[in-house]
Order: C-alpha cells, then sequence, then structure tokens
C-alpha cells in the first residue's frame, strides 16, 4: 500500500519560521487554542508536532513542543496550551500571546505518531488530559474524508477539565463512524454509572475495540498513563506494533 | 545489585524530532536503532528519553543503555551516538529507486 | 534574524549579588535526570576512592554513616539557570575521605550508580570545598535528589555534584564525563558563566 509522502517530503523542516498569532480560543478554565499563521507552511499530517521557540529582547531564548490539534489548512496552525502552574512558557502563550505578537516555529516534527487519512483500519486514541491535542487533529482530518471507524477513549479528571466538548459532541452525532467516551479520574457527572477513577482493562474492553478488530492504536499523554495504557492494551491481546505511543511528561 | 525504580523516562524520542532536524536531512524518529548494548531494535520515536535540560538522553526500553545524547550550545549540536550499533533510517517514498525500470 | 515575542521575559533574574550571571532565583528544587533513578540497598552501597595507581579504599554505608559529618549551608547554581540560596546538608568532607589517600593525580573523574560520570580538579574536592552528602534540609536526601548520597560541590554547577555518588578515580590526566563529553565545560565554574566547552 502506498503511503501518502508527509507534505513536503519526508524532509524535516528544520528552518525556525516567524508565526503570528491570529486568534485565540478558550478551551477550558486552563487550556487556549492559539491560531498561527505561518508563512511558507507546507503541511503537515494529524498527530504532527511543532517546536514553537521564544525570544525575549535580552535575546535569551527557550522552547517547547505543542501538537497540532487541527489538520493542514494552508497557513494556519493551532495549537491547545494546557497552562501549568510555574511554568515559563505556557503560563505566558496562554494568558499575555496576544493577536499580532510572533513567535517562531518548527516542523511539521515527527512521523511516527501519525495517522494517515488513507488508512481505512479502524483507529483507537486514548488520550490522557492534553494527550487529546494530537488525537484531535486525527478526528478532525478525519471528518468527510475516511470512514475508519475511530473510538477516542478521554480520561480527564472532571468534566470541566474536557477540552473540546462541545465539538467531541457535536462530532460524535454527525462525523459518522466517531464514538467517544470521557474516563474521570477524580471527579465524575452524577449520572455516570462509571465511579471515579483511573483507567481499567474493563474501560478499553467498553470503549474501545477488541484486537481481532486490528486496531492502529494511538496513546497519548502523561508518561504513567501512557505506560499503563499501553500494558493493559497488550494485555487485552493487541500486539505492541499496532500501539503508537506519545509521552509529554508530567505526573498523571 | 543496583535495581531501578519503575517508571522513568518522561519523554520518548517523539521528543527528539526537531533537535534531530539541525543535525539530519531526514526525519530521524522513524527510524529503527539497534541497541549496543542488548542488541533490541526500537524506533526512535519510542526511546525512553530524559531531560530536554541539561541534554537529550535517549535510551533503550529494553536495558536502559544510553543509545543517544544531544547537547544544544549556542555555537554547535553535539551529538553522541556511540551506544546505537546501528540506525536505519526509511527513505521517503518518493526517493526510492523506481524498481518498474529496472 | 530572530523574531522578538513582545512580553516575553523568560525568568532572568537581575542584580541580586548571591546570584551567578544569567541565572534565576528559585523556590523549588527542580529534579533534572539523565536516567532512571538506581535504587541501591544500603546494605550493597559502597563508595570507592581508587587511586591513579589502581589503590582502593572503600567505605560501605555503615563505615560513611560513622565518620564525623557537618552542616553545610550553600547556594547552589544549575547549569540549566536555576539558582537555589541558602541549602542545608549534612554530610562527609572529602578532605576527611581522601586524608589517608596518596596520590600524586591532579583530576578526578566522579561516578554514580547508573553509569553518570563528571571530572572536576582534585583541588576542587579538597579544602573544605566538597562532601559526600547523606541529607537535604534535616532529612535523609530522598533518591531523586540523589540519596541515599551524592558530591556536593557547591562552587561548581550542580552537574558536578553527582547523584548517587558510587566512588571518584583519581587521575593523572582530565577526562570528560558524561556531560562534558557532550560539550559542557570541564570546570564549570558559575561566576565566569562556564558552562560550555570553550567558555
Amino acid at each position: 500500500m502506498a503511503r501518502a509522502a508527509v507534505p513536503g517530503g519526508l524532509r524535516v523542516r528544520r528552518t525556525w519560521r516567524p508565526a503570528t498569532l491570529v486568534d485565540r480560543r478558550i478551551e477550558t478554565p486552563s487550556a487556549r487554542t492559539l491560531v498561527l499563521e505561518v508563512e511558507g507552511w507546507a503541511g503537515h499530517l494529524p498527530g504532527q508536532h511543532v517546536d514553537v521557540r521564544l525570544t525575549a529582547e535580552d535575546g535569551y531564548q527557550t522552547s517547547r513542543s505543542y501538537s497540532l490539534a487541527a489538520p493542514a489548512d494552508g497557513a494556519r496552525l493551532e495549537l491547545t496550551v494546557q497552562r501549568t502552574a510555574g511554568g515559563e512558557v505556557s503560563p505566558f502563550l496562554a494568558d499575555e500571546l496576544a493577536p499580532g505578537d510572533q513567535v517562531e516555529v518548527r516542523g511539521p516534527l515527527g512521523g511516527w505518531f501519525v495517522w494517515r487519512p488513507e488508512e481505512v483500519g479502524p483507529v483507537l486514541l486514548v488520550a490522557g488530559g492534553s494527550g487529546v491535542v494530537p488525537l484531535m487533529a486525527m478526528v478532525r482530518a478525519r471528518a468527510g474524508v475516511s470512514r475508519a471507524p475511530f473510538r477516542l477513549v478521554y480520561s480527564v479528571r472532571a468534566p470541566e477539565d474536557r477540552i473540546y466538548a462541545p465539538e467531541l459532541r457535536r462530532r460524535a452525532q454527525e462525523d459518522g463512524g466517531l464514538d467517544v467516551a470521557y474516563v474521570y479520574t477524580r471527579a465524575a457527572p452524577e449520572d455516570d454509572p462509571r465511579p471515579a477513577g483511573r483507567i481499567r482493562a474493563e474501560d478499553l474492553v467498553a470503549h474501545g475495540w477488541p484486537p481481532d478488530f486490528e486496531p492502529t492504536c494511538y496513546v497519548c499523554g502523561p508518561t504513567p498513563f501512557v505506560e499503563a495504557v499501553a500494558g493493559l492494551l497488550v494485555a487485552q491481546g493487541h500486539p505492541s506494533d499496532r500501539i503508537r505511543t506519545e509521552r509529554f511528561g508530567g505526573v498523571s | 545489585m543496583v535495581m531501578q525504580s519503575g517508571g522513568g523516562a518522561e519523554y520518548d524520542g517523539n521528543l527528539l524530532s526537531g533537535p534531530l532536524a539541525d543535525v539530519f536531512a531526514v526525519e530521524v524518529t522513524t527510524a529503527v536503532a539497534r541497541c549496543g548494548g542488548c542488541g533490541l531494535s526500537s524506533v526512535v520515536a519510542e526511546l525512553a528519553v530524559y531531560g530536554p535540560d541539561p541534554g537529550l538522553v535517549a535510551r533503550c526500553p529494553g536495558c536502559a543503555d544510553v543509545l543517544l545524547r544531544l547537547v544544544r550550545t549556542p555555537d554547535s549540536v553535539w551529538l553522541d551516538l556511540s551506544g546505537t550499533s546501528t540506525l536505519r533510517v526509511p527513505i521517503p517514498e518518493s526517493e526510492r529507486p523506481d524498481l518498474a525500470q529496472t | 534574524m530572530n523574531v522578538i515575542t513582545r512580553g516575553f521575559h523568560g525568568r532572568r533574574q537581575g542584580d541580586d549579588e548571591r546570584v551567578p550571571p544569567g541565572q534565576y532565583l528559585t523556590g523549588d528544587f527542580p529534579v533534572l535526570s539523565a536516567g532512571p533513578t538506581p535504587l541501591v540497598p544500603l546494605e550493597d552501597w559502597t563508595f570507592t576512592v581508587r587511586t591513579e595507581t589502581d589503590q582502593t579504599h572503600e567505605w560501605s554505608w555503615a563505615e560513611l554513616s560513622s565518620l564525623p559529618t557537618e552542616t553545610i549551608d550553600v547556594d547552589i547554581h544549575c547549569v540549566t539557570g536555576w539558582s537555589k540560596l541558602d541549602t542545608e546538608w549534612r554530610g562527609v568532607s572529602l578532605d576527611t575521605l581522601l586524608e589517608d589517600v596518596e596520590t600524586a593525580a591532579d583530576f578526578a573523574l566522579v561516578r554514580s550508580y547508573g553509569g553518570y560520570t563528571t571530572n572536576l580538579p582534585l583541588e576542587d574536592l579538597l579544602d573544605r570545598q566538597a562532601w559526600v552528602a547523606i541529607g537535604y534540609d534535616g532529612d535523609e536526601l530522598a533518591p531523586e535528589h540523589g540519596g541515599p548520597a551524592r558530591l556536593l560541590v557547591p562552587h561548581l554547577y550542580f552537574w558536578k555534584s553527582a547523584k548517587w555518588v558510587s566512588g571518584i578515580d583519581l587521575i593523572v590526566q582530565d577526562e570528560p564525563g558524561f556531560w562534558e563529553q557532550l560539550g559542557y565545560h570541564d570546570y564549570g565554574d558559575p561566576w565566569r558563566e562556564q558552562r560550555y566547552q570553550g567558555d
């Protein structure tokens, strides 16, 4: 099966490009989506990320990696930033960066944790907290383009921490072939039959795919979450070469 | 005997994509790296990665030996791959020879 | 040409005379690591000084713990930018440990459980400049901060204060350790901002 080339080939874009903030959205009390315009952007695949670099007036520089939240759309990129208390960069991006301001981005980066819309097999997406961001790019890329059956299992502390909740509800109704299930770890809604607690094997059995459906599984979130879920999937019978993971640090 | 505490690496090899772009012309995180210590082959994206400060350290998911170290100084990228015995980097489709012509 | 991000300051610190150039003050104690935290049962723990003639001096945990310790109050400076003032440690002075060691070596390669190494001149381990630290802030030294024992050499950048220290090789020719091999400075004086080779 021919695989679509990453736009621009798999040659990694090493160049730092100016990126201008054109819009921002509130997702949750701690998460913001930033819409950037990057001149010369050649596109990207869902699941890829960019490095974002900030330079202060005195020349001090620092950079962080952020997953792209939306599929390729000309020169526009979307990042969803979760503010971490005491962080050097995330509070600045979430709260201070204003439309018209510029940062630099490098990418698209990463060729392993990607989903290509030509892939027809079922897909299981398992998200821990802000690990939902690259998976949302896959959900958004699928709409109207692919009939691959998608199941998203999204683990968050409490309902107010769900990023993209209204859009996911709409897509589960309208996109066809997309199922979304939430696992609450600290506080579940009153009418939820599942008591709050960490993701368990039963949750993946109830809301995932049986191994004989041969899904490709994408798991993204804090490292302890990713390791736990990967272990559950393997124990369930999913072969490890069908499980792709992206860990981004932090505690679950 | 030194045991290692459970878990460990905060990141995985996906984090190496940007820094390695300063050194390699192709995406390396999809490459397969063979550990010089235990011989396990892993996709670079799935290596256990520590850092990014003071540097990136990628370890074998099997034996925890160091496969790759990378430090960015103001004027250089320092890269140590001595723990990797082989690296198999996929050639992009568009650059593969067209066998129909042979 | 760099793009400047309006309003971004980073965490640079101004003028406190106790803060070396390019550093900022932190109230936390950040944990940076190059690998998994080693877990060494105390009954198996040893600290070994090996000279350039392969003579070894070894201490078990019991032996180290019976040596005189002191309380050390120092500022520490990490090459990644943070500085932490008035940190309190308890440890055994390297002067005590090296007292009976005969050597003509000028350099030291410090070794840790887990394989980490770092190098520095031997004279920087002497004269009340270095300790094997077994306590921090009134408690036992936690594993994430290098426990049961780490080297403490506060006048140099903190990557020289090797966590999970297992011994020191005294060597005639300087040999770069884990980070020095990858571009970090062989000496590492925060007051001269010796972060990288060639600084």
